[in-house]
């Protein structure tokens, strides 16, 4: 089964580019202090705002830093933010979906009415409000993300337990006596869980985009430490005579978040066993 | 109807005490109270002063006292002054709401206006080069950094080719002009902001209208016209058109969260006196009635529009009218 989805996976040719370039930007990530030419928090004061040259192929800041090496180790940040980012939107979505989805009636529009509430703040707005109050860290940044992007996945995660719920293989544990936690966690979820992988990878494009605007706004990872967004926000202040410090770390976060989009696209297509029959 | 529409106002209050709460508690994750600030500033505070400043603020008592004492303020729209200037926040986030509501109507339209008939058209002609370039721009647009978007629109629409004017919604000098001359300036000074703003919109809406085409075109009525002989645009406008455009009413509602949080950003990056830039600034000086203020109009922004998107779609669509209710 695991071949065949990988089978229909590698068929999508914008899926395997998206697939190669998530694993690049994972490998720069591990490497990084291997591949940069120079170390991105190295100040140089002869070689500011310098256009991008066969020694500097991103060009320079306005501290003289190396461009290149600066977007090399804002890949680091902005994995680590998505993944757990994503992580915590998913479990906490999981889990608040599949209770809400299990015991149904007041606990049901409890937990719904949070998701309506949630959904009801523009986005950026609450996790700017959070950030603000909290002094923004990276660690802030993640939970905060985590915490304000959980609510798709409840709705998805309780719409497929509503529907698996009702399943004789449930019924039948039910009827032997087996705990509600058992059946949701050995019986339910990993029925759910194509969905969810699907979800995953969409939440991972779009936490990044997230971590890349907040830092872009200021309130997001703090300089020096290299980010995406954050070499956009200095270059913005340079950018009618630096293009290249917006440009490049733009590409980086346009590419990734792509390629994310791309893969989950994919995965929807692949995970889905209503498609299996056909085209094989 | 007015049965319809007072169940979807009942149901909205939870939602609005949900909303004041999670703004109450966002607040409240302040470390440190007016209190301890103060203390910061002048060491020599006496204890006793300190409680009276407590007092002052309403922080010795409980949080449910303090939540509720909050609430009724807000209910009568009250919603303190500013740390930053001292002026009732109120008035500030009024003086600055049309201009940002100006804007998101405006993009709004623009999605609208753009991306059905790309959306119908691509539909009608599944896998045609039309079709094609609208796939990949779907997916530029949910997975461009809009805020990129505007720098590279600035460099080469503002500084490298001059054609339009990269901050702010007018140019020095406005009162001098006439006022075909300011409507100009104006529309000079909104064609990029609405533009990039719109642009995450218009991917999701071209591809929401081409699949509730695709959708419709599937359905018995469609082919039961077209065996009646009727001519192809007959059965394209008046019998299909209709019927996949409802559901992208809905939609109208779902798009205005981001519209407005994207404010943020491009109200700040283009110098835009709304709303937006307000928040970002009052984030920046934790002005926290400011923010605070912000969050709770932002959400029930949100809710007035999911409420006009719905009564919109129970309007156009008379089958709810007769079986769904709510």
């Amino acid at each position: 089964m695991f071949k065949l989805i990988l089978l229909r996976i590698l068929k999508n040719k914008l899926a395997v580019i998206g697939l190669i370039f998530i694993s690049i930007i994972f490998i720069i990530a591990l490497l990084a202090p291997f591949i940069v030419p120079y170390d991105p928090y190295r100040i140089n004061v002869y070689k500011v705002l310098e256009a991008p040259s066969k020694e500097h192929i991103f060009g320079t800041d306005e501290l003289g830093r190396d461009v290149f090496s600066r977007v090399i180790y804002g890949a680091r940040v902005t994995l680590k933010v998505g993944i757990i980012a994503m992580g915590i939107a998913i479990i906490t979505g999981t889990l608040l979906g599949s209770i809400a989805g299990y015991y149904g009636g007041f606990i049901d529009a409890f937990i719904m009415r949070i998701v309506d509430v949630m959904l009801s703040f523009p986005t950026l707005f609450l996790i700017l409000a959070i950030v603000a109050v909290l002094e923004p860290n990276i660690y802030i940044i993640m939970v905060v993300i985590g915490l304000t992007g959980w609510m798709d996945v409840a709705r998805l995660v309780r719409a497929e337990v509503l529907s698996l719920k009702e399943r004789e293989f449930v019924l039948a544990s039910k009827a032997m006596g087996v705990s509600s936690r058992r059946i949701i966690f050995r019986h339910i979820l990993p029925n759910a869980v194509y969905p969810i992988i699907v979800a995953a990878t969409f939440a991972m494009g779009g936490a990044i985009l997230i971590e890349s605007g907040l830092s872009f706004l200021g309130l997001g990872i703090q300089p020096p430490e290299p980010s995406w967004g954050g070499i956009l926000s200095t270059g913005k202040d340079y950018i009618t005579v630096a293009w290249w410090m917006s440009f490049f770390p733009g590409i980086a976060i346009f590419l990734s978040v792509l390629s994310f989009n791309l893969l989950g696209e994919a995965l929807r297509d692949a995970l889905d066993p209503k498609k299996w029959a056909e085209n094989i | 109807m007015f049965s319809y529409l007072f169940k979807r106002f009942f149901l909205m209050i939870p939602i609005l005490i949900g909303i004041t709460f999670i703004c109450f508690i966002v607040i409240n994750l302040a470390p440190g109270s007016p209190a301890v600030f103060h203390e910061e500033f002048s060491p020599k505070a006496s204890p006793e002063a300190i409680e009276a400043l407590k007092k002052l603020y309403g922080l010795d008592k409980p949080f449910h006292e303090r939540y509720l004492n909050w609430l009724k303020m807000v209910v009568t729209l009250d919603l303190g002054n500013s740390f930053v200037d001292g002026r009732a926040v109120k008035d500030k986030i009024l003086e600055r709401l049309p201009i940002t509501i100006t804007l998101n109507l405006l993009s709004l339209l623009f999605i609208f206006s753009i991306s059905i008939p790309i959306g119908v058209y691509s539909a009608l002609k599944p896998g045609s080069l039309i079709d094609r370039i609208l796939t990949i721009f779907v997916f530029a647009g949910f997975s461009v950094p809009t805020f990129w978007l505007a720098l590279i629109g600035m460099i080469i629409f503002g500084v490298n080719l001059g054609w339009l004017p990269i901050s702010g919604i007018q140019s020095l000098g406005v009162e001098e002009m006439s006022l075909k001359e300011r409507i100009i300036d104006w529309i000079k000074h909104l064609i990029m902001p609405v533009t990039i703003m719109s642009f995450a919109g218009l991917a999701g809406m071209s591809r929401y209208a081409r699949s509730s085409m695709l959708e419709v075109l599937k359905q018995d009525y469609i082919r039961t016209a077209r065996a009646k002989g009727l001519p192809e645009n007959i059965i394209i406008i008046k019998h299909a058109l209709r019927n996949a455009l409802l559901p992208v009413v809905t939609l109208l509602g779902l798009a205005i969260p981001g519209l407005i949080g994207g404010s943020v950003i491009f109200e700040s990056i283009f110098s835009i006196p709304g709303m937006g830039q307000l928040f970002y600034s009052s984030a920046m000086a934790r002005d926290y009635p400011t923010i605070m203020g912000i969050l709770i109009i932002g959400a029930l922004l949100t809710l007035i529009g999911n409420l006009l998107a719905d009564i919109a779609y129970f309007i156009v669509d008379p089958r709810i009218r007769v079986k769904k209710d709510v």
